[in-house]
């Protein structure tokens, strides 16, 4: 007797082995399909610090920097780091670390609108995408959609970046713009396969054996179970954002001057390299934090939410 | 040390980090030659046993004990990989249970089995194609020799497990262990298999660790029998002793709610917990039918007024003439591909309050039909009528309105809740689409909660945080929150554990009485129709094969398919007659 | 396999005209028109009407498109407006530096990353396994101009193996030539070998999970016999994709590492011409990457059913 369970509380008899899997577990919030709270793993605890660093450093530059970020020190130029100036000064005598701050708005506001267009246009495309990939009549919708996206595909942030650059003057707006719309793509495949997945499920089927209509389907059932995905994907295009806005900057082609920004101070450290390496070296240390930050918060929420890693979406 | 072939000596097994062994200090052996079946639901540790004696246990689990193999000296949970390669396939072998993937997809089929015998090198390289082709004939594969061009993909599930089969034989090995071996396949497929193992192990002189959840598979298959529960061996004994004098009350509880024959003095199942009143299993005598029409009619007792309420001379409630549904085959670029006829003229009629049965394997169009009646999907000819709704012409509002009568129970209780929501938003949603107000939606879904044996508590609860047979009591009480006519039951118990299989019967059973329900239940599982339907219907490749009521089906089938259906289920009685 | 291939060359093709419409489009219709922007906002109304009619600028926007798709299809990108110069022989140099750059770049990064991603995945639990994983993860978040940084900074400029920048055609002198390709190559594959090992390594701890793997383990086959044997194939099938995916990202991507080391490249060119506001050059340039982008998309869509024949039957 000792190993079977009783249940004697139970309203009826034969629920008593039934009971034991949910016994002693409190309401707690949704998690997923896998039995987790709030699972804290390394990648997402060590990513999660390096963008609050950044985070950080942007934000309390709107409120203290140590200099201001054209202020000249003329008889302090090129100069290694110093109580002064921690990480130097560059060719004009402007102190770097205020640069990096500066640096970091531009980087997350950069982030944050071409995330913003990309996950706002691209998830809606890739639910209705899938919706009518569902539909019977509605296939070739759904095709002529996945198309267009392959086609989008066939230009790179860069590339678009470079093209908006030709067209209008370059600038973080249409740098912005660009490599918003570059990254659509990578949302509509997420969102497409998740809503595709769900929509394919028993509870769906259920939902629509009780009447459920799509609309409401899609905002109860698709929503809530592909949030995950996105949440994913948002974290690795903002790191792709990073790398962009820098290096279109660093062509001359995204920030333009007097704007400080990561890509630039960069570029500008080109002709010093022999004598001052270090003023390229903290631009690159930063840029590539933040990046290495939101990859790794990206990977971390991955391993919450979905155990396999999408080819396409990196 | 005694000649066994297998030792396994207080063999426990612990995941890394986590405290509590998964299996806890289990011993048993295997004489050379013979056929040892373990037995137990899901988590009671059968497959890690079998794993472990193959030294293909996933890492992060860690076991103590030792496993002894006739043929190798030293314990083998200690045993390097490469000494454990040189033993598998040569001195053990395994058939997994899921035959889909458990082959290379890449790989032509006669490119694996070749390759298991270059391993170990006992057949000359210039006889292997030929013994590939004479492995393939043993396992009775249709046309061996262009079989060994197929990919996996190209074959059916039988047909792997066949291949799998032969790999596992090919190097004759003295031990053969089968986890589960026939659960992915259809039942008269399953048949076929199990004679074939039979069969096969026979023919090669090998011991038989047979894992199964399947009691009646066991009875058939093995002389001896090992019951597991949570990590635990409670039980062994021949066959026959098993199966008439358990000695356990787990293997009572297993024994009797596995028992679709057998109910208690109020109709009932048994159950874990009622099975002390169980007496063991019917074995047939001569008369088996009479017998079987006893079972039914206590079958009938029980369902009180619901077979009376059918003879009535009423139009019936769901009427479904002529219907045939083709799938068009769709190619890039729409060009059309061959049509798939998944449903051809099917004609049946359910009055109110009656039973049905659909019984089919996969394929046979039982989910289409089900969808069409439901409104899910249109029938490409033909009529069907629920109450005064003629579904396949029928508006949004008609169809909103067939399915507010009509609701479904569908298979799999871990996919068919929305991961994400409360129970009480999952059972509400029926109403919230039925624009119910609020106060009179709680107070329902209350209602139902209970009437599903679930505590008022469990509404504020997601559903990863119950058990399978428990995730089937809320989508049960989903299906009837809008207090339906009409239940469509689509395997509702096939994912479930045998003892939790008999409890959401039971359940099933009243509730189909206190709420007046009828009920269409597709099962490819002959005994659960027997045990809860008084019409049945047969269907094969889209065809209904057989009609009639239940107890004439079974008692006298005019249809080979329907008489091969009914020999290849396997039933305790029929095997433990076959054994005694 | 055939059908299924002459399916993708369809869609190629589609997609092809598609992307050259919008090309197009972005480029000759948005703002103001080729001949202000190549003048300058200064420039005279009748010097830009001039030009203009020079160019051809003043016919309808269609037919400029077929006049320029139609130059394509023959080889002739048409007139820089700014220099005057022909550019169809500047993107045929300018593409083969890319090219060699490029490829030996990803050829690199396999090399690298296919023993060290599967290494990882094998290794899963030691500490050189996730020291390799950890470093993967750093090298991803490394911009490759970053990297080209660094290393002209160690390998040219303090240890002078290598020139900091300048190209040299393998004509004139293969040796110089490799030379001046080991620190670009380097810079562009280090990165992507980084992307590409978490890949493979996570392709590989996917494939090492299936039921097939168990299945060559209990025919007698090692764990790491049966990677070899049976997983590796499984395996490519997604890295080949991702592979894809990066080779058409870096053709773009290396601009940045061609403006550093002063490569004649298409990337310089593209941006040399965005500089000059020469905007027929840009368009003919950004087709030519699109349409390599889109061949690198058909040709990984036709390699993965040679690979695959599930994908194979199925099309």
């Amino acid at each position: 007797m000792s190993e079977m369970p009783t249940g004697a509380n139970s309203p009826r008899d034969d629920v008593a082995l039934d009971v034991s899997a949910a016994t002693a577990s409190a309401p707690e919030p949704a998690t997923g399909r896998r039995r987790s709270r709030l699972r804290l793993n390394s990648s997402m605890i060590i990513g999660a610090c390096l963008v609050v660093l950044i985070l950080g450093l942007a934000l309390v530059s709107f409120v203290w920097t140590p200099y201001g970020p054209s202020e000249i020190d003329p008889v302090a130029r090129l100069r290694a780091g110093s109580p002064a100036h921690p990480f130097g000064t560059d060719r004009f005598g402007r102190d770097t670390l205020t640069w990096v701050m500066y640096g970091a708005r531009i980087t997350l506001m950069v982030g944050v609108v071409a995330v913003g267009i990309a996950l706002l246009i691209g998830t809606p495309i890739g639910i209705v995408s899938a919706i009518f990939a569902k539909q019977p009549w509605g296939m070739w919708i759904d095709a002529v959609i996945m198309r267009a996206n392959d086609i989008l595909l066939a230009f790179p942030a860069l590339l678009l970046a470079i093209i908006f650059a030709a067209v209008y003057s370059p600038g973080t707006g249409p740098a912005m713009v660009a490599v918003g719309i570059a990254a659509i793509p990578g949302f509509a495949r997420v969102a497409r396969s998740g809503t595709l997945q769900v929509l394919g499920s028993e509870y769906v089927r259920a939902a629509r054996a009780s009447n459920r209509r799509i609309p409401a389907i899609a905002v109860v059932h698709v929503l809530p179970n592909i949030a995950g995905m996105v949440i994913v994907q948002a974290s690795v295009a903002f790191a792709i954002s990073v790398l962009a806005e820098a290096g279109l900057s660093f062509l001359g082609l995204g920030t333009q001057a007097p704007v400080p920004s990561w890509g630039r101070m960069l570029q500008e450290s080109q002709q010093f390299l022999s004598t001052h390496p270090e003023l390229a070296l903290w631009p690159g240390l930063f840029i590539a934090l933040a990046v290495l930050g939101f990859n790794l918060l990206g990977d971390g929420l991955r391993d919450r939410f979905d155990p396999k890693m999408d080819a396409r979406g990196a | 040390m005694p000649e066994n072939l297998l030792e396994v000596r207080n063999l426990t097994i612990t995941p890394a980090g986590a405290e509590v062994p998964v299996l806890d200090d289990v011993s048993l052996s295997l004489a050379p030659g013979e056929r040892v079946g373990l037995i137990g639901e899901s988590g009671s540790g059968k497959s890690l046993t079998a794993l472990s004696v193959m030294g293909l246990l996933p890492e992060e689990l860690h076991a103590q004990g030792t496993v002894s193999l006739q043929g190798h000296g030293g314990n083998l949970l200690e045993a390097n990989e490469k000494t454990l390669a040189g033993l598998r396939s040569d001195i053990v072998s395994m058939v997994f249970q899921e035959p889909m993937s458990a082959l290379n997809p890449l790989m032509r089929i006669g490119d694996q089995i070749a390759e298991v015998l270059r391993i170990h090198g006992r057949v000359p390289r210039a006889q292997i194609p030929g013994r590939v082709r004479e492995l393939l004939a043993e396992v009775h594969m249709p046309d061996p020799d262009s079989a060994r061009f197929a990919y996996p993909h190209q074959m059916s599930g039988g047909q792997r497990q066949r291949v799998m089969l032969a790999i596992a034989l090919a190097n004759s090995p003295r031990l053969l262990i089968c986890d589960e071996p026939t659960t992915a396949l259809d039942v008269t497929v399953q048949r076929r298999m199990l004679d074939l193992i039979a069969e096969r192990v026979a023919a090669v002189e090998a011991g038989l660790l047979f894992i199964t959840h399947d009691l009646a598979v066991v009875a058939g298959v093995c002389d001896r029998v090992i019951v597991m529960y949570r990590g635990r061996i409670v039980e062994t004994g021949t066959v026959t002793e098993i199966f008439t004098a358990p000695r356990h009350e787990y293997t009572r509880g297993l024994l009797a709610s596995s028992d679709l024959e057998a109910t208690d003095d109020r109709g009932r199942l048994f159950t874990l917990k009622t099975a002390l009143d169980y007496a063991g299993p019917r074995v047939p005598t001569r008369d088996s039918s009479t017998d079987a029409n006893r079972a039914t009619d206590a079958n009938r007792a029980a369902d009180g007024q619901g077979g009376a309420a059918s003879a009535t001379g009423s139009a019936p409630l769901i009427e479904v003439s002529d219907v045939t549904r083709v799938f068009k085959g769709r190619g890039l670029f729409g060009r059309r591909r061959s049509d798939v006829t998944a449903l051809g003229s099917i004609d049946f009629s359910v009055a109110a309050g009656e039973r049905l049965g659909i019984v089919g394997e996969s394929g046979s169009g039982k989910s289409t039909l089900l969808n069409i009646l439901s409104g899910l999907d249109r029938p490409t000819t033909g009529h069907v009528r629920v109450g005064d709704i003629r579904v396949e012409a029928a508006s949004s509002t008609a169809l909103r309105a067939l399915r507010e009568n009509l609701q479904i129970v569908f298979q799999d209780p871990f996919a068919s809740l929305d991961p994400r929501m409360r129970v009480a938003d999952i059972i509400a949603e029926p109403l919230v689409a039925a624009g119910v107000d609020k106060d009179e939606r709680s107070a329902r879904v209350e209602e139902m909660i209970a009437a599903v044996d679930l505590d008022a508590q469990s509404l504020r609860r997601y559903p990863h945080q119950f058990s399978g047979g428990q995730r089937q009591r809320i989508s049960i009480a989903r299906a009837l929150v809008t207090r339906p006519q009409i239940l469509v039951a689509d395997e509702p118990v096939s994912a479930l554990d045998v003892s939790v299989r008999a409890q959401v019967l039971n359940l099933l059973a009243d509730l189909l009485e206190d709420y007046a329900l009828t009920l269409l239940f597709v099962s490819h599982d002959l005994g659960v129709v027997k045990h809860l339907c008084s019409q049945v219907i047969v269907m094969k490749d889209g065809q209904i094969v057989e009609s009639g009521a239940t107890e004439d089906i079974y008692a006298n089938p005019q249809e080979g398919y329907t008489r091969r259906l009914i020999a290849a289920t396997p039933s305790l009685a029929d095997a433990l007659a076959a054994t005694g | 396999m055939l059908t299924y291939a002459a399916n993708r060359a369809i869609q190629f093709a589609l997609s092809l005209i598609v992307a050259s419409v919008v090309v197009f489009a972005l480029m000759s219709l948005l703002p103001g028109n080729a001949a202000q922007v190549a003048l300058g906002t200064n420039a005279t109304p009748e010097a830009v009407a001039a030009l203009e009619v020079q160019y051809g600028l003043d016919r309808p926007p269609v037919v400029r498109y077929f006049d320029w798709v139609v130059g394509m299809l023959g080889g002739d990108f048409g007139t820089s407006y700014v220099t005057g110069a022909a550019i169809t022989p500047v993107i045929i140099d300018s593409v083969q530096v890319t090219a060699i750059l490029v490829i030996s770049a990803i050829a690199l990064s396999i090399l690298i990353a296919v023993p060290l991603g599967t290494f990882a995945a094998l290794e899963q639990r030691s500490w050189i396994g996730v020291t390799i994983s950890a470093a993967s993860q750093v090298g991803i978040a490394v911009p490759n101009f970053l990297a080209a940084i660094i290393l002209v900074i160690v390998f040219s400029l303090t240890l002078g193996w290598f020139p900091s920048q300048g190209w040299m055609a393998p004509i004139e002198g293969v040796g110089g030539f490799l030379l001046r390709l080991v620190l670009p190559v380097v810079s562009l594959a280090l990165v992507q070998a980084a992307i590409l090992t978490r890949y493979v390594r996570s392709a590989v701890l996917d494939v090492m999970r299936e039921d097939f793997i168990r299945t060559a383990r209990a025919k007698g086959l090692t764990r790491t016999k049966a990677l070899f044997v049976h997983g590796l194939r499984n395996a490519a099938i997604p890295v080949i994709t991702v592979a894809g995916v990066q080779l058409a990202t870096l053709l773009v991507g290396a601009v940045i590492i061609e403006q550093i080391f002063v490569l004649p490249g298409i990337g310089s060119e593209l941006v040399r011409a965005v500089a000059n506001r020469d905007l027929i050059a840009v368009q003919g340039i950004v087709m030519v990457l699109v349409l390599l982008v889109l061949i690198i998309n058909l040709i990984v869509d036709i390699l993965v059913p040679v690979v695959d024949p599930r994908i194979r039957n199925a099309a």
